[in-house]
């Protein structure tokens, strides 16, 4: 609900498409990519005829944007969907930075926060500045970088619960890194990564809070 | 096999271990990021680029190369010897032992003679193989595998070195790393004089000259391949480029990606035995070229890349899941990114499919990798190969009836709700023990490790309907 509220605060229409389930990764990072397929095939159905797609999610976004073309390879008619949907989806932040050139969106958010690059945010879809930028803007923010912003998280999907005791460990080492820094807030473009470092934040008993770009760009006075 | 959940749990609960690994690819990776930093070398992404472009070629072209390479060792005096199997290999150089009546080899560092054991199969024939590269010794006398591609004894310190060296040489036990450095190097002096035969592995093979280059830090190498009798340099037949003059850019970033240094100690490039009126270098040279599984990589076009390697250890030191599982929990001796990709294309697939499902794929040793492998990619591909094959059906149905519901967002909705409601509403709060219907499966995998959060009060879709009246 962040999103929408920015968004609209920015101007823009919203709309929100009660059809939609999912960008089908899950079933793509697996492997299964007859069933992938038949989810990406709903997104498209879903989607087809919006002007312009913002996504909460770097994970999700780089889905679409990088492996949909892989997923229909050889179906030309999909292939062809896909080539005029892919470019109108954007990542949250890319979207606010290169689309909207929002500056300063009045936020105030009286914290010492960390931010933690998503993966695929970060190497897929090349976005380390776009949310450092939108921070930078947010009244009476601290951004303090930790030392391991750009290590991942340890979620990776079904990786998170097929080798839970690694992935848990590597939630654990970026957990010390955000202690470190000493915020009270972590904050990151995926969900997924955040509900990861908030079920280790919580087991290890801090209270440090995990929190999305949107909901800390939405938030004011 | 499935994952070898007890020795990688062993791994993680050990401090003093995670520690080690923890520091040691760290060191690694800082010294690398600052070596290929813009402001150091602000051609490094051209270097990548010229690279894989150079090995992309090369590995498209092998066949020639391949020939162009036996015409110039041979042109050269020396001889090529093509195995197709690590046993060929190792026969080859114990016959050679046997009719030059060599009993002593000395080795320096080689990944490619540990993929075939020639040490034990040395051994068995009551050869005696010495390892002469510092850790590789060390670990000899461990009786350990390699740990690491580059670095093979990073998990062990200096107080592991003493007592080892203590129990094995008898010697007084001495933390410090100088003075280890010290015996190894008395011990080691004495099997250089007196051995045969010199093995050495190969960083690149060159086609155009015929010569092989190993690159080293210790010098051990260039010992190995100058003083016994006989020198044989083996490789697999990736280790190919095509010219003298393609080195450079290999060089340049070879050292860098392993352990920051813009060039290593000591670069030999030897092409060939003792010529006339040369006063050193052995009286024969041998290039063993090893198949071993690569022309069947070779043949699949979309994973041939995972051939452009060349060894550097940057995806290990990079990878989170190396990072806390270490070398050995791998099942081969080639660990990290690049062992999850090689060996179940080496090995067979079958035989771990766990391997390429041990990621959480962020993509890090892709960012890294100086030849621009595509881990992350290759690692897809292995996923899909195990999905599709019988082995992966039992999970086919769950993604089935997963695709099922994704399609039906009115019942995906539904069912959302009911889930999230049996995991407590209650907000600020989190799950920490798993609730009565769900106490079975992934939410039991996750709840050892960490809590799950308290969906919110409300869903997005109840928020969104409220908004709009
Ligand atoms: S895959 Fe790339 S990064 Fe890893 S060892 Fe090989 S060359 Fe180095």
């Amino acid at each position: 609900m962040a999103m929408v509220e920015v968004l609209e605060r920015l101007g823009f229409e919203v709309e929100f498409r009660a059809a939609q389930t999912c960008c089908a990764q899950p079933a793509f990072n697996s492997g299964y990519h007859t069933e992938a397929r038949a989810v990406a095939r709903h997104f498209l159905d879903v989607f087809s005829d919006a002007e312009t797609i913002v996504v909460p999610s770097g994970s999700c976004t780089s889905m679409i944007t990088h492996h949909f073309e892989e997923l229909f390879a050889g179906d030309a008619k999909q292939l062809e969907r896909v080539r005029t949907i892919a470019p109108r989806v954007y990542e949250f932040s890319r979207f606010l930075v290169d689309v909207a050139e929002a500056g300063d969106l009045g936020a105030r958010f009286p914290h010492k926060v960390t931010y933690h690059d998503s993966c695929h945010a970060l190497r897929d879809l090349q976005l380390k500045a776009p949310p450092r930028a939108l921070l930078s803007k947010v009244k009476d923010l601290e951004l303090i970088e930790m030392e391991t912003a750009e290590e991942c998280c340890g979620f990776g999907g079904t990786f998170s619960v097929k080798f839970a005791g690694i992935s848990g460990a590597m939630a654990r080492t970026k957990m010390d890194s955000i202690v470190k820094t000493g915020a009270s807030y972590v904050v990151s473009l995926d969900s997924s990564c955040l509900m990861q470092l908030r079920g280790a934040l919580s087991r290890a008993g801090h209270k440090i809070e995990t929190i999305h770009l949107a909901e800390v760009l939405a938030s004011r006075d | 096999m499935s994952a070898p959940e007890p020795a990688i749990r062993k791994t993680l609960a050990d401090a003093n271990l995670q520690l080690a690994i923890y520091n040691n690819t760290g060191r690694f990776k800082e010294n690398r990021r600052k070596a290929v930093a813009p402001e150091k070398l602000p051609e490094y992404q051209k270097l990548r680029s010229q690279a894989a472009a150079v090995k992309r070629h090369t590995l498209d072209f092998l066949d020639v190369y391949l020939m162009q390479l036996e015409a110039a060792v041979t042109a050269n005096g020396g001889k090529i010897v093509w195995a197709s199997t690590g046993q060929e290999a190792a026969d080859f150089i114990l016959n050679l032992a046997k009719e030059r009546g060599h009993n002593l080899i000395v080795k320096s560092k080689s990944m490619t003679s540990e993929e075939i054991h020639l040490n034990e199969r040395l051994i068995e024939h009551e050869l005696e193989a010495v390892e002469t590269d510092l850790g590789e010794y060390i670990l000899q006398l461990a009786g350990q595998r390699p740990f690491h591609i580059v670095a093979p004894a990073i998990h062990l310190t200096r107080d592991d070195v003493a007592d080892l060296f203590t129990e094995k040489l008898g010697i007084e036990r001495d933390t410090v790393i100088e003075n280890q450095a010290m015996t190894a190097r008395r011990v080691l002096r004495e099997k250089f004089m007196a051995a045969g035969i010199g093995i050495t592995g190969a960083n690149f093979l060159i086609a155009d000259s015929g010569a092989v280059v190993i690159v080293e830090n210790e010098g051990n190498a260039r010992l190995t391949h100058s003083a016994p009798k006989i020198h044989i340099a083996i490789a697999g037949i990736e280790k190919l480029i095509p010219r003298m003059r393609d080195l450079g850019v290999f060089l340049d970033l070879l050292g860098r990606s392993a352990s920051g240094q813009p060039l290593t100690s000591y670069t030999s490039i030897v092409s060939g035995p003792r010529r006339e009126g040369e006063l050193d270098g052995p009286e024969e040279f041998y290039v063993v070229l090893l198949d071993s599984g690569r022309t069947k990589v070779l043949a699949d076009s979309q994973k041939r890349e995972s051939l452009q390697c060349i060894r550097c250890g940057a995806c290990l030191n990079t990878c989170p899941v190396y990072r806390k599982i270490g070398g050995h929990n791998y099942p081969w001796v080639y660990s990290g990114p690049i062992g999850k990709i090689i060996t179940p294309q080496f090995q067979g697939r079958e035989k771990d499919p766990w391997l390429p499902f041990a990621s959480s794929l962020c993509g890090a040793c892709a960012e890294v990798c100086p030849v621009k492998i595509d881990i992350p990619g290759i690692l897809l591909q292995l996923r899909r190969e195990h999905s599709e094959s019988p082995q992966g059906s039992e999970e086919r149905t769950m993604f089935r009836r997963w695709a099922w519901l994704m399609r039906r967002p009115r019942i995906y909705s539904f069912a959302a709700k009911i889930g999230l409601g049996f995991l407590g509403r209650k907000p600020n709060s989190w799950l920490k023990r798993v609730p009565w219907p769900a106490n079975r499966g992934p939410l039991v995998a996750w709840l050892a490790e960490r809590d799950f959060p308290a969906p919110p009060p409300k869903s997005f879709r109840d928020l969104w309907k409220e908004r709009r009246r």
